[in-house]
């Protein structure tokens, strides 16, 4: 094992009303890939960001390559050699890759161009990232654009790089060249600091895990010796043992669901975003799922239900009865409600409090001139605070500032307040911590049981799997296939979305 | 606790406003109380009429207000400005003298009612609002791009709409709407303003329009994923700055009894932007908060007159207006206030120590 790199001993912080960290000791060892886990508002970014000088801390020291340093700002830490990658990504997509990787970062007033260039390849040829300097940023795929910063990160001679939820924007494959490019910085003796919500991901790079909860430090352990069990409930500081079998607790709705008309039928329906056209239908009470592998056109074809993109084509049918549905209205008019892939664009209204995001699809649907009293709007709100639990300090804080499990729960209240009678869930769990992950796809479970039609969409298979009970496959925007009863395994969805010639085996 | 409170003013929006309203009173008070004077004296018609400092700050504060309230909608659901204000006043005005003169511009009798005048200048100056939120709600043109084409054209288009002649209304009772209506000796703009905002207030309170406009304002996507029609609601909040631009013409016309096309209301437009911004709302859009907005445009209007008492040029008076701008900018942005709640909470414990002592 290398030697310490980095060391944060006794992190304190405060927020009004709040101790976000207390007392936290974390160490990264040279050229190791160290997982930082927690649940949602744990203080994993709130210890990220006093490592990266966003804030500033209370009591504490960092030392690094035994020298302590103090951090103020952005700036020192990467002057101190810690570089960060966000999630979002922070470059500039209207640059091309080697302006992006020399950004602000030459004291001179003139450039050279051509040696930029040159060295800009030469990094990414090291690196084996597929992309040209001279390309321009927003040409590239996600993936090579967070590569890309890594590169920008890399090349300004950093000891300390943090990944903070590098993955979740990714495809499976894009995901594999990452890690490859995590093991080469790895064996250059780069420590790696890896936030992620994805437990495969950190059993299959990393080489260590702290877990924070409630701001405070549980335990840094040897991958090998915390199994993925122990490591949730170490997260959730509980014994975890409804991950598995939550199918079994709640009872599916009863009555048949073939006999009456689907709840939503709909016939060559395709959109502007580039599907198929496809056929569609959902019983009462029926769970089903859209699984393919990222931009397969899954989240377009529900995106194409709620009418939320420009309807291209297709007939529409709600409970036998022919609909028009060519705008998110229509659909919420029809009894369908639509919790969209990405929260924070599609779904929350940042800067707008709990309370009005919560009751905002209902009050549109109510009317212009029919606002909610105030005393209405705070009753919605509380009983669905309650009831899913969400924790904020009043129903007048504003949602941005709620941990990003906490928004989804106001996203999903502020659906459930329109009593659907069909909801689409798209990548409700996606970037949200495991204990908040289970209560949606408990509760998903429990609405079908109550007669709601659901269609879930998620990245991760064993969890489509534990709630679906039928799965239409995706492959290249479109339909490919559908699974039923036996045929639900992780085996016979990777086949089909691996495609024919492989299924035959 | 008490500082909890101390702390919640600092982080009311209407602060900011409150804030520079009294460090303007009290420059005032100390360089010369005779500024918060107010005489009662008789106008050339013999009516009574107050006077005084404060009264101008009343008088043309008012119609400042009316289009802060207008300019507050577009700020909050475009995330920009409209800068042809004073462009579309020209137009209202021109029309309301078009109507009531006809072909002739110095007419015996009126061809109708004000009020007649007045609707035909709501739908007039209504229908540039929608122009201009056309251009920005449909075609996605950037808002002070877009409404400078009207910035551009208005005044023409004002001119034109009377041959270039300049229609003078020799009946008294026109002056009433920017003057005084006889008996009352307080100017009328400020009941109109008091009337305008009143029927803002409701709208707020009896409409989903304040929930829709910052939804639309924060974000566009998730609002119309949501149901909503951001398209149509940026359209609505030109087509009601365009109302409040009707009003504030005939006011501005009222005033003179005729109309200047070339100096009419102008740059109003930006002591209009200028309201919104010091009533602390985002000029990029999103929350808004109407009473900051109004408190706003009478405090622009305190500083405007506060300078002209000094005796600064009018052609001097945007370089002095430039500074508050700077200032406001400074002090509103988010590094500097993190620096002055430091500031204050170094301070603060600092004090309770010693009571404690």
């Amino acid at each position: 094992m290398g030697k310490e790199i980095l060391k944060l001993r006794n992190i304190h912080k405060y927020f009004p009303g709040v101790k976000a960290l207390q007392d936290v000791d974390f160490t990264l060892r040279e050229g190791e890939i160290h997982a930082l886990m927690g649940e949602n508002g744990a203080g994993k970014s709130t210890l990220i960001k006093v490592l990266t000088g966003v804030y500033a801390k209370d009591k504490g020291t960092i030392t690094l390559e035994d020298k302590e340093v103090s951090i103020k700002s952005p700036q020192d830490a990467q002057h101190a050699g810690i570089s960060t990658v966000y999630q979002e990504i922070t470059l500039c997509p209207n640059l091309s890759v080697a302006e992006n990787m020399y950004i602000g970062r030459s004291d001179k007033a003139f450039l050279n161009w051509k040696s930029m260039n040159e060295g800009a390849d030469k990094i990414l040829e090291n690196l084996k990232i597929p992309a040209k300097a001279t390309m321009q940023l927003a040409n590239c795929s996600i993936a090579i654009q967070q590569m890309v910063a890594i590169a920008r990160a890399v090349d300004m001679d950093c000891k300390v790089l943090i990944l903070d939820e590098p993955t979740s924007s990714l495809d499976e494959q894009e995901v594999a060249k990452l890690f490859n490019l995590m093991r080469d910085l790895k064996s250059r003796g780069v420590g790696i600091i890896f936030v992620t919500h994805f437990l495969d991901q950190v059993y299959e790079v990393c080489d260590r895990i702290t877990v924070l909860r409630d701001g405070k430090l549980v335990g840094e352990y040897e991958i090998a010796d915390l199994p993925r069990v122990k490591l949730v409930s170490k997260m959730l500081g509980k014994e975890l043992d409804d991950m598995e079998d939550i199918k079994g607790e709640t009872k599916p709705y009863e009555g048949s669901i073939m006999k009456e008309a689907p709840v939503f039928e709909a016939e060559g329906l395709y959109s502007d975003a580039g599907i198929s056209p496809f056929d569609f239908h959902i019983g009462k009470g029926e769970v089903n799922g859209f699984t393919g592998l990222l931009g397969s056109g899954r989240s377009e074809c529900v995106r194409a239900i709620f009418g939320a993109d420009k309807i291209l084509g297709g007939t529409v049918k709600k409970n036998g009865k022919q609909v028009k549905i060519t705008k998110p209205i229509d659909a919420m008019k029809a009894g369908i409600g639509y919790i969209p892939e990405d929260r924070k664009v599609d779904g929350i209204i940042g800067d707008l409090s709990v309370r009005e995001n919560i009751i905002l699809a209902l009050q549109v649907m109510k009317g212009f001139f029919k606002p909610f009293t105030k005393a209405q709007a705070n009753e919605f709100a509380e009983e669905y605070i309650k009831l899913l639990g969400i924790k904020t300090a009043s129903a007048d804080t504003p949602i941005k500032s709620l941990s990003g499990g906490n928004q989804q729960k106001c996203i999903v209240a502020r659906w459930l307040l329109t009593h659907p009678e069909y909801l689409i869930l798209d990548e409700p769990t996606r970037g949200i911590d495991v204990g908040t992950k289970v209560d949606i796809q408990k509760l998903v479970l429990k609405l079908a049981g109550e007669g709601m039609s659901i269609t879930f969409i998620s990245s991760e298979t064993d969890e489509m799997l534990r709630t679906c009970s039928r799965l239409i496959v995706m492959r290249d925007r479109k339909v490919v296939g559908e699974l039923n009863g036996d045929e639900l395994t992780q085996t016979m969805i990777m086949n089909t979305i691996a495609g024919g010639e492989s299924s035959e085996k | 606790m008490k500082n909890k409170g101390i702390s919640a003013i600092f982080r009311n929006q209407i602060f900011i406003p409150l804030a520079a309203l009294l460090l303007l009173a009290v420059f005032n008070l100390v360089a010369d109380p005779e500024f918060f004077k107010i005489t009662l004296g008789y106008n050339a018609a013999g009516n009574p009429v107050l006077s005084g400092y404060l009264m101008t700050i009343l008088d043309y504060g008012s119609e400042l207000a009316i289009l802060a309230v207008g300019m507050t909608f577009v700020t909050a659901a475009s995330g920009g400005q409209d800068i042809s204000v004073g462009a579309a006043i020209a137009i209202a005005g021109s029309v309301i003298l078009r109507v009531l003169c006809g072909r002739d511009s110095r007419p015996e009798t009126l061809r109708t009612s004000f009020l007649v005048a007045f609707l035909v200048a709501c739908v007039v100056a209504a229908l540039f609002g929608a122009f201009n939120g056309l251009l920005v709600s449909v075609f996605k043109i950037q808002p002070m791009v877009a409404t400078l084409i009207l910035f551009t054209a208005g005044r023409s288009v004002a001119a034109w709409i009377n041959n270039n002649e300049l229609p003078i209304i020799s009946d008294p009772r026109f002056a009433y709407y920017g003057g005084f209506i006889p008996g009352i000796p307080v100017p009328t703009p400020f009941f109109i303003a008091i009337a305008v905002v009143i029927v803002t207030f409701l709208l707020l309170k009896f409409t989903n329009l304040g929930l829709y406009i910052q939804a639309v304002g924060i974000n566009q996507k998730s609002s119309r994923l949501n149901g909503l029609n951001p398209t149509a609601i940026k359209f609505l909040a030109f087509v009601l700055l365009g109302l409040c631009v009707a009003v504030a013409g005939l006011i501005k016309v009222s005033r003179l009894s005729t109309i200047n096309y070339s100096v009419i209301a102008k740059d109003i437009e930006m002591d209009a932007i200028l309201a919104v911004a010091l009533g602390g709302n985002a000029l990029g859009g999103g929350k808004f908060n109407m009473t900051a907005s109004i408190l706003g445009a009478y405090v622009i209007q305190f500083l405007t007159t506060t300078l002209y008492k000094f005796n600064v040029q009018s052609d001097a008076l945007p370089a002095y207006k430039a500074i508050v701008v700077i200032l406001l900018v400074v002090f509103s942005a988010p590094t500097v206030r993190e620096w002055f709640k430091n500031v204050w909470k170094k301070i603060v414990p600092a004090k309770t120590a010693k009571e404690v002592a």
